[in-house]
């Protein structure tokens, strides 16, 4: 698909559609398709981290940083497929396996003891010291069974989720 | 006029202008259950904040406001596409060389008038300004013309008072022009460069007008007290301000800015409603700059819009200038048929405070904590 081309041939969105498992509907893609373009300004292909920073929302958003690494730089392919996790059609499965790719910011399919102590600096900012963030990890690590030195792969993340329901969700506006 | 690579932080001060984004945005789920015993999931599921980035990514409610959706294309069969060829030849070929002749035409009359009413009736300040207020009327009327602009204007002509600002909804530059041909305003507006900054320096100073720079810090309090020292003259022209401080696609409105609203002064609201069928007047100085829009507008069939002088508004009692400014946002959109959008629009210059984040940093923090003292 052409980086500058606005127009999406059928034969795109199907490419597309395939490499996010058939998450979103067609007219999902499409919808996709001109937010993309409507983010990248001089139409490169990709969306910049300054462009998608300039949307308030996602600025605020006390993981941006985080998510910024995940997708900075991603063609539309890998946006949609960066999304899909977020369809009504994706299992508790991948939903749980991209939170477990936003802990494990190494990529080394291990999420360390410091892994989560740093998102919950993200979370929590000033307003919770170190020692009170290490000390209620220790704490609730210990009574799932898990100790500080212990590396979570994504089956304890799948395991410790369990059945409760994941929410997230987001509905892509369809003219 | 070019997007600045990097944008800055706001500085804390700007929030100053508006009340808790919170309050308006639709609030995500909790970050956490606010009570029972905490446990290690319930920290390791950032669900709620992965909804709500993804959320903005997908749509948000600021980059609707400047978005200009591009018309449908109507002439996509073998009938209507010849009648759009003519359309086209009609445009550029007839119309647009009359416009320019009709515009040029009107810059000489003005400029002849102008230069030596402004050099040689120096001493006779009066007849002076009374002289330029009316050329400045005729050359907008001339604009108005060189778009074929059919403006309707309904409510009472705006009277010159003392201690009273206009304040309108921000599409275009051409806004100013609109509303200025049928009253001499002086406008409060964003210098810029090229010979639009010409003419702002000389032709509109005369005026009256006041300019200010969005990228100078300091530069709010220098307006500020423009501001007040314009108002409290009784001969001044009548002070225009567009308190959106940026341009807006005529669909939404973001929030006001209050500084036109704390300055003691009635407020009458004005609301401008472009018709979108002949035109879209959006400037989107992102994408374009003045000369091209304009030359956009000239080749195009009209520019038809209403314009609606709306009821005198004064402080109520106990009202905040805040308050006011978004009581006065709520009637100019009711009347031009736009959305609220709780946003400033100065967002599109500069990055959110970080009081934002901090303030779910802190409901997290508090959440987590208050937990963990309930085991």
């Amino acid at each position: 698909m052409g980086n500058a081309s606005s127009m999406l041939t059928q034969y795109d969105i199907e490419e597309v559609q395939e490499h996010c498992h058939k998450l979103f509907s067609q007219q999902e893609i499409v919808s996709l398709y001109q937010r993309f373009c409507q983010l990248d300004r001089n139409a490169k292909g990709f969306i910049s981290a300054d462009e998608f920073l300039s949307v308030p929302e996602f600025a605020m958003n006390p993981l941006s940083q985080r998510l910024l690494k995940m997708v900075d730089g991603l063609n539309f392919k890998d946006f949609v497929a960066f999304l899909s996790a977020f369809s009504s059609k994706a299992t508790t499965e991948q939903k749980i396996a991209l939170i477990f790719k936003v802990y494990d910011s190494d990529g080394n399919g291990k999420v360390s003891f410091n892994d989560i102590l740093n998102v919950l600096r993200n979370l929590s900012g000033s307003f919770m010291s170190d020692e009170q963030r290490e000390q209620v990890l220790t704490q609730v690590l210990k009574e799932a069974g898990y100790t500080k030195e212990c590396y979570l792969l994504l089956d304890d993340f799948i395991k410790v989720f369990g059945n409760s329901g994941l929410k997230m969700e987001v509905e892509v506006p369809v003219d | 006029m070019s997007d600045p690579g990097k944008l800055n932080t706001s500085s804390s001060e700007l929030d100053l202008d508006r009340p808790n984004i919170e309050d308006y945005l639709p609030s995500g789920a909790s970050i956490h259950e606010p009570h029972g015993q905490l446990r290690l999931r319930d920290l390791l599921d950032i669900s709620p904040t992965l909804t709500e980035a993804a959320g903005a990514i997908i749509d948000d409610s600021f980059t609707r406001c400047f978005k200009s959706n591009p018309p449908e294309p109507w002439n996509w069969n073998v009938y209507l596409f010849p009648l759009w060829c003519c359309g086209v030849v009609v445009r550029y070929g007839i119309l647009f060389p009359v416009r320019v002749i009709v515009l040029t035409i009107g810059w000489i009359i003005f400029l002849s008038a102008y230069i030596p009413v402004h050099v040689l009736l120096k001493g006779h300040d009066k007849l002076r300004k009374k002289i330029e207020r009316y050329l400045v009327e005729l050359i907008c009327s001339f604009f108005v013309a060189s778009w074929t602009g059919v403006v309707k204007y309904h409510g009472p002509r705006p009277s010159m008072r003392p201690k009273q600002v206009f304040v309108s909804n921000h599409t275009s530059m051409i806004d100013f022009i609109v509303l200025e041909q049928m009253t001499p305003f002086a406008v409060i507006m964003q210098k810029h460069p090229g010979w639009v900054g010409l003419l702002q320096s000389t032709i509109l100073d005369s005026l009256g007008c006041i300019w200010f720079n969005r990228s100078e810090a300091k530069d709010r309090e220098t307006v500020a007290k423009k501001l007040r020292d314009h108002v409290q003259g009784s001969d001044n022209n009548p002070l225009l301000i567009f308190p959106e401080g940026t341009c807006v696609n005529n669909h939404y409105t973001v929030m006001f800015k209050k500084g036109a609203f704390e300055l003691g002064c009635t407020v009458c609201p004005i609301a401008v409603k472009y018709n979108k069928i002949f035109v879209d007047a959006f400037w989107n100085s992102r994408k374009q700059s003045f000369t091209m829009h304009l030359l956009q507008l000239m080749t195009s069939w009209a520019v038809v819009c209403d314009v609606w002088y709306l009821e005198p508004q004064t402080l109520k009692h106990g009202e905040t200038a805040i308050e006011f400014a978004e009581r006065v946002r709520d009637i100019i959109s009711v009347r031009a048929g736009l959305k609220k959008v709780p946003w400033d629009g100065y967002l599109k210059y500069s990055r959110p405070s970080p009081k934002h984040r901090e303030l779910k940093q802190q409901s997290f923090a508090e959440t987590i904590l208050r937990r963990l003292e309930e085991r």
